[in-house]
C-alpha cells in the first residue's frame, strides 16, 4: 500500500521537475526574446518562393522573382522607405529639381562601390540610363527590350543627361513631371556597373553586379541563388551573412518544407496554407501582412448606353456588395476600395465617402435614370488570376447575382486573356473587370493611367472611356508640380471628382500575407512588392 | 550487320520525328495567347509588342514560320533561344535532361526491382491470398494519382518522420556546378565527395519512388501474366516430366521467356516517365526537362517548349531502338528488319 502510493508521487515529482523546466525553458526564451532586440550578425535566410527568376539583369525583366533577387543586389538612385511609397536618398544623398520642372541634378554619394570594386559615379549612372534608352549605346544590345524603361515612358521623358563632375548628374526632362522621381526608384532603373556588363556582355544577367547590400555568388538553375552580405556596403553592411532564393514550384511542397523549417519565409501561399500554418505551426510563425499595392475595379464603359448616364453608375456602385465579394473570392484577404488608389499611397483621399450596399438606393437611382425596369448587360470576366482578381468568374458571378436583384440582367464574357486585352482597349465591353497594380509610389501611376482621358485613345488604358475635362485639368496640374504638399491637394481633388462621376467601381484593394518563422526579425513587406533583406536578421 | 541495321532504324526514326516536329508546331500556334503579350507583361506598350513579334517572326504565315524552324534545326543544329531566359534551347536542353535522366534511371530501377519480383511471386500461386495482395497492390500504384503519391511521401517520410529530404536536388549547404550534369556521377568521380553523394542520392529516393510506382505497377502485372502463358507452354511440361526442380523451372526457363513481354513494356514504361516526369518534377523541385517543359509552357515560351518537346520524343525513339537491340541480345531467334 505504502509502496503503491510512492512509486506514482515519485512520477509526480518527476512530472513536476519536468514541467518546471519547460516552464523554465519557456521563461529563458521570453528572456531572450525581448534581449535578443539589438540584431544578431550571421546565418543563412532561405526565401522559398515560386519560381526561378528569369534573369539578373534589372533592366531586362518585370517579373517579381527576377526583380526581388535584383533589389538586394543593385541600389538606385533614390529608394523608398521601408514599409512606405515615401522616396528617400540612396547613391544619391541629395537633388535639386530646377523650377521649370525640367531639370533635376543628383549629387551622389562617394562612398559606394560596385562589387567588381569599381566607383560608383557619374558615368555609371549615365551608362544605366542610356544603355536603355539610346539604340546606337554600346551596351544597348546585350539586354532589352526595357519594358518597364518603355512603359513608364522614359524614353521620351529623359531628354538627355550630361555629367557635371563625377559625382554629380543632369537629367533633361522633355516636360515637367513631378513622379519621375518615383519612377527612379523602381528596380529597373538600378545603377549597374558598366564594367561588369561590359564584361560579361549578354551573360550580365547571370552574372550580375551592382552597389547593393548582397553580393551575388551563385545560381543553381531551378533550384537556388545564393548571395552573400557585402561587408563594405555603404549604408553599414547587411546582419544576414547569407540569403537564399529557394524556388519551389508546387505550393503544397513549398508549405510543407515551411511546416518542416526548411525555409524561413514561406512567399505567396494560398489562403488556406495560411490557415493551416496557423493551425499546425502557431507560434512558431508570424504573418508579415502588407495591403496591395493595387485596385481590382469594376469599369463601365461611359461611351455606351445605359453607362453614359451617371444615375446609372452610380446605381450599379450602389447594388454591389463588395464585402460580400471580398469575403467569398479574397478569402478575406482585401480590403474595400473606394478610391481608383490604394490607401497605402500618399495622396489617398480618406474624406471619400465610397458607395455603401444599398439595393434599395440602387433601385431608385435606376427608376431616376428612367430604367424602372432595369436593363440587359454583358460583364467581362477576367480569364487570369492576379492579386486584384484572385478569381474572375467568381467576382462576375457574385456582381451578376448582386446586379440581378435590382432588375439588371447581366451576362458574363471572357476571352482569352492577350484577346481580352485587346478588345477591352478598344472598347467593345459593356462592363470589364479588371485591375492595376502600381509600379512607382505615385497617385498619377493610378489615376492618370486609368481614368485620364488622354488615355481614351485607343488603345485605351482607361477603360472606362471616362472623359473629363476637369479631372484631366487637375491631373495635369499636378504632374508640373513640385511642391508635394499642394500636390497631395490636387490627387485628393482629383478623387472627389472621380467620386462624384463614378466612372467605374473600385472594388478591393488585396492583401499580401508571408508568412516567416518567428526567428525572422524586421522582415517587413513594401507596399510595391519588394523583398528587401538589408536590415533582415536571425534570432537564435 | 548489325549495325547496319541499327542504322536502317535510325534512318526510320527520322520521317517520325520530322511529322511530331509538324504537328507539335501546328498544336503550338493552337495555344491561345500572345507570346509576345506573355513576354512582356501586362504593361507592354503596342509598340514594343509589335517589335517583339517582328523579332520572333510571329508575324510570318505558319508555313513560312515552320520552314525556317527546321531548316535552323537541321542545318544549324539551333532551336533559336528562350523567349524567358534569353539564352540557346539546345544548351538549356543539354543543362536539363541529365537531371531528368538520372530520376528517370531510379525510377525505371525501382519499377524493376520491386515490380518484377512481386510480379514473380504473384504467378507462382495464382489464385493465392499472395497473388491477390500483390495484385491489389499493383492495381493501387496504377491508379494513384502522381501528385498525391509524391506529396503523401513528402508528408510521411520528409515532415512526419525527417529521414528524407522534402524537395530539391541537393541540399541547401551544396552548391552544384555541373560538369556532366549527372549529379551522382559529377558528386562522386569529379568533386570526389561522398557526403554530397548521399546527400544526392537522399534526394532521389521519394521522387524515384514517386515517378517509378506507375510503371512497378505495370511491371508486375505483365510479369505474372507472361510467367503464366508460358507456364502453360509444352517445352515446361518437357521440363517438368524430366524432373527439374520447380524453381528452375520458374526462374531460369520460364523467366527467360516471359522476360520480352517484360523488356517490351519496360521499354516502354520508360519512354512514359519522361511525361510523367513533368508532375513529379515539378512537385519535387527537381531542375530537369519535366519542369521546364511546365514552365515554358506556362509563360508560352514556345522554343523551349518546342525544343524540350523534341529532345523527349527523339529520346523516346532512341529507348524504342535501344529496346529492339535488347531483343536481339535476350532471344536471337527475333531479328532486326
Amino acid at each position: 500500500m505504502i509502496k503503491s502510493c510512492f512509486i506514482p508521487s515519485v512520477q509526480k515529482l518527476w512530472g513536476l521537475i519536468l514541467f518546471c523546466t519547460a516552464l523554465n525553458l519557456g521563461g529563458t526564451e521570453d528572456l531572450f526574446a525581448v534581449d535578443s532586440k539589438s540584431p544578431i550578425d550571421g546565418g543563412t535566410l532561405i526565401f522559398g518562393r515560386g519560381g526561378d527568376s528569369v534573369n539578373l539583369d534589372p533592366a531586362a525583366v518585370t517579373d517579381g522573382e527576377s526583380l526581388n533577387v535584383t533589389d538586394n543586389i543593385f541600389d538606385n538612385l533614390v529608394t523608398t522607405k521601408s514599409g512606405t511609397t515615401d522616396i528617400i536618398p540612396a547613391l544619391a544623398t541629395k537633388w535639386d529639381i530646377s523650377a521649370d520642372g525640367l531639370t533635376y541634378t543628383f549629387y551622389l554619394r562617394k562612398d559606394a562601390k560596385f562589387h567588381d570594386g569599381t566607383d560608383v559615379n557619374a558615368d555609371a549612372v549615365i551608362f544605366s540610363f542610356m544603355r536603355q534608352k539610346d539604340p546606337a549605346h554600346k551596351a544597348y544590345k546585350f539586354s532589352g527590350p526595357y519594358v518597364y524603361f518603355k512603359a513608364l515612358g522614359l524614353d521620351k521623358l529623359i531628354k538627355g543627361i550630361t555629367k557635371t563632375d563625377d559625382y554629380t548628374v543632369k537629367f533633361q526632362l522633355t516636360r515637367p513631371e513631378a513622379p519621375f522621381l518615383s519612377c527612379l526608384s523602381m528596380q529597373s532603373f538600378a545603377i549597374v556597373s558598366p564594367t561588369a556588363v561590359m564584361k560579361y556582355q549578354k551573360k550580365f544577367g547571370r552574372n550580375p553586379v551592382g552597389s547593393g547590400p548582397f553580393v551575388f555568388k551563385k545560381w543553381e538553375k531551378n533550384q537556388k541563388i545564393v548571395l552573400a552580405r557585402n561587408s563594405k556596403y555603404w549604408e553599414g553592411a547587411p546582419h544576414l551573412k547569407t540569403l537564399i532564393f529557394r524556388s519551389i514550384p508546387d505550393n503544397s511542397t513549398r508549405l510543407i518544407e515551411m511546416m518542416a523549417q526548411k525555409i524561413h519565409v514561406m512567399d505567396n501561399p494560398n489562403p488556406d496554407d495560411i490557415s493551416t500554418l496557423k493551425e499546425k505551426l502557431g507560434g512558431k510563425v508570424n504573418f508579415a501582412k502588407q495591403a496591395g499595392f493595387n485596385v481590382g475595379y469594376l469599369a463601365m464603359n461611359n461611351d455606351k448606353k445605359p453607362f453614359n448616364n451617371v444615375l446609372v453608375r452610380k446605381a450599379i456602385a450602389h447594388a454591389i456588395n463588395k464585402e460580400g465579394i471580398i469575403k467569398a473570392v479574397y478569402a478575406g484577404y482585401a480590403e474595400v476600395a473606394k478610391n481608383p488608389m490604394p490607401p497605402t499611397l500618399w495622396g489617398h483621399n480618406d474624406a471619400v465617402p465610397g458607395y455603401e450596399y444599398n439595393p434599395k438606393k440602387a433601385k431608385e437611382l435606376l427608376k431616376k435614370a428612367g430604367y424602372p425596369e432595369g436593363f440587359t448587360t454583358t460583364l467581362w470576366a477576367m480569364p487570369v488570376p492576379r492579386p486584384y482578381m484572385p478569381d474572375g468568374r467568381k467576382v462576375a458571378e457574385a456582381i451578376q447575382g448582386d446586379l440581378a436583384k435590382i432588375g439588371v440582367k447581366v451576362k458574363i464574357v471572357s476571352y482569352e486573356w492577350g484577346t481580352y486585352l485587346d478588345k477591352t482597349e478598344q472598347g467593345e465591353h459593356d462592363m470589364a473587370l479588371m485591375g492595376w497594380t502600381g509600379d512607382i509610389g505615385d497617385p498619377d501611376n493610378f489615376l492618370y493611367v486609368l481614368l485620364d482621358k488622354d488615355n481614351t485613345v485607343k488603345p485605351a488604358q482607361n477603360i472606362s472611356f471616362y472623359k473629363s475635362q476637369k479631372l484631366h485639368d487637375v491631373l495635369i496640374a499636378a504632374k508640373a508640380e513640385s511642391n508635394q504638399d499642394k500636390r497631395i491637394e490636387l490627387y485628393e481633388k482629383a478623387q472627389s471628382i472621380i467620386y462624384n462621376d463614378v466612372p467605374m467601381v473600385p472594388l478591393a484593394h488585396s492583401i499580401t500575407v508571408v508568412p516567416t518563422l518567428k526567428r525572422v526579425q524586421n522582415f517587413q513587406l513594401d507596399p510595391t512588392g519588394r523583398r528587401r533583406f538589408s536590415k533582415v536578421w536571425l534570432a537564435k | 550487320m548489325f549495325l547496319n541495321v541499327v542504322v536502317k532504324r535510325l534512318l526510320i526514326a527520322v520521317p517520325t520525328l520530322l511529322a511530331l516536329t509538324i504537328i507539335l508546331f501546328l498544336m503550338v500556334k493552337a495555344i491561345p495567347g500572345d507570346p509576345a503579350q506573355l513576354l512582356l507583361g501586362d504593361k507592354a506598350t503596342p509598340e514594343s509588342l509589335q517589335q517583339v513579334r517582328e523579332e520572333l517572326g510571329l508575324n510570318k504565315p505558319i508555313a513560312v514560320q515552320y520552314g525556317i524552324y527546321l531548316y535552323n534545326l537541321v542545318v544549324n543544329f539551333d532551336m533559336g533561344n528562350s523567349i524567358s531566359s534569353q539564352e540557346p534551347v539546345i544548351s538549356l536542353i543539354g543543362d536539363k535532361f541529365p537531371a531528368t535522366i538520372e530520376l528517370s534511371v531510379m525510377a525505371i530501377l525501382f519499377a524493376m526491382l520491386v515490380g518484377v519480383p512481386i510480379g514473380l511471386i504473384a504467378a507462382s500461386r495464382p489464385g493465392s491470398f499472395v497473388d491477390f495482395t500483390s495484385m491489389s497492390t499493383a492495381v493501387f500504384g496504377v491508379s494513384m494519382p502522381v501528385f498525391w503519391l509524391g506529396l503523401i511521401l513528402m508528408w510521411i517520410f520528409g515532415l512526419a518522420l525527417g529521414w528524407l529530404p522534402i524537395s530539391g536536388r541537393l541540399g541547401i549547404d551544396y552548391y552544384y556546378e555541373p560538369t556532366t550534369g549527372f549529379l551522382l556521377f559529377d558528386s562522386l568521380f569529379i568533386e570526389q565527395d561522398i557526403e554530397m553523394f548521399r546527400d544526392a542520392l537522399a534526394h532521389l529516393i521519394l521522387p524515384a519512388i514517386t515517378l517509378g510506382t506507375i510503371p512497378m505497377a505495370f511491371l508486375a502485372r505483365i510479369t505474372r501474366a507472361s510467367m503464366l502463358e508460358v507456364l502453360q507452354q509444352d517445352f515446361i511440361r518437357t521440363a517438368k516430366a524430366k524432373g527439374v526442380t520447380f524453381w528452375k523451372i520458374y526462374l531460369v526457363h520460364s523467366f527467360k521467356n516471359a522476360s520480352i513481354p517484360i523488356t517490351t513494356i519496360l521499354g516502354l514504361q520508360f519512354g512514359t516517365l519522361l511525361a510523367g516526369a513533368i508532375i513529379t518534377e515539378t512537385i519535387f523541385s527537381w531542375p530537369g526537362m519535366g519542369n521546364w517543359i511546365l514552365s515554358s509552357v506556362n509563360a508560352r515560351d514556345i522554343p523551349a517548349l518546342e525544343g524540350g518537346v523534341i529532345a523527349v520524343a527523339a529520346a523516346f525513339v532512341l529507348i524504342n531502338l535501344v529496346v529492339d537491340v535488347l531483343y536481339r541480345l535476350i532471344d536471337p531467334r527475333i531479328r532486326l528488319s
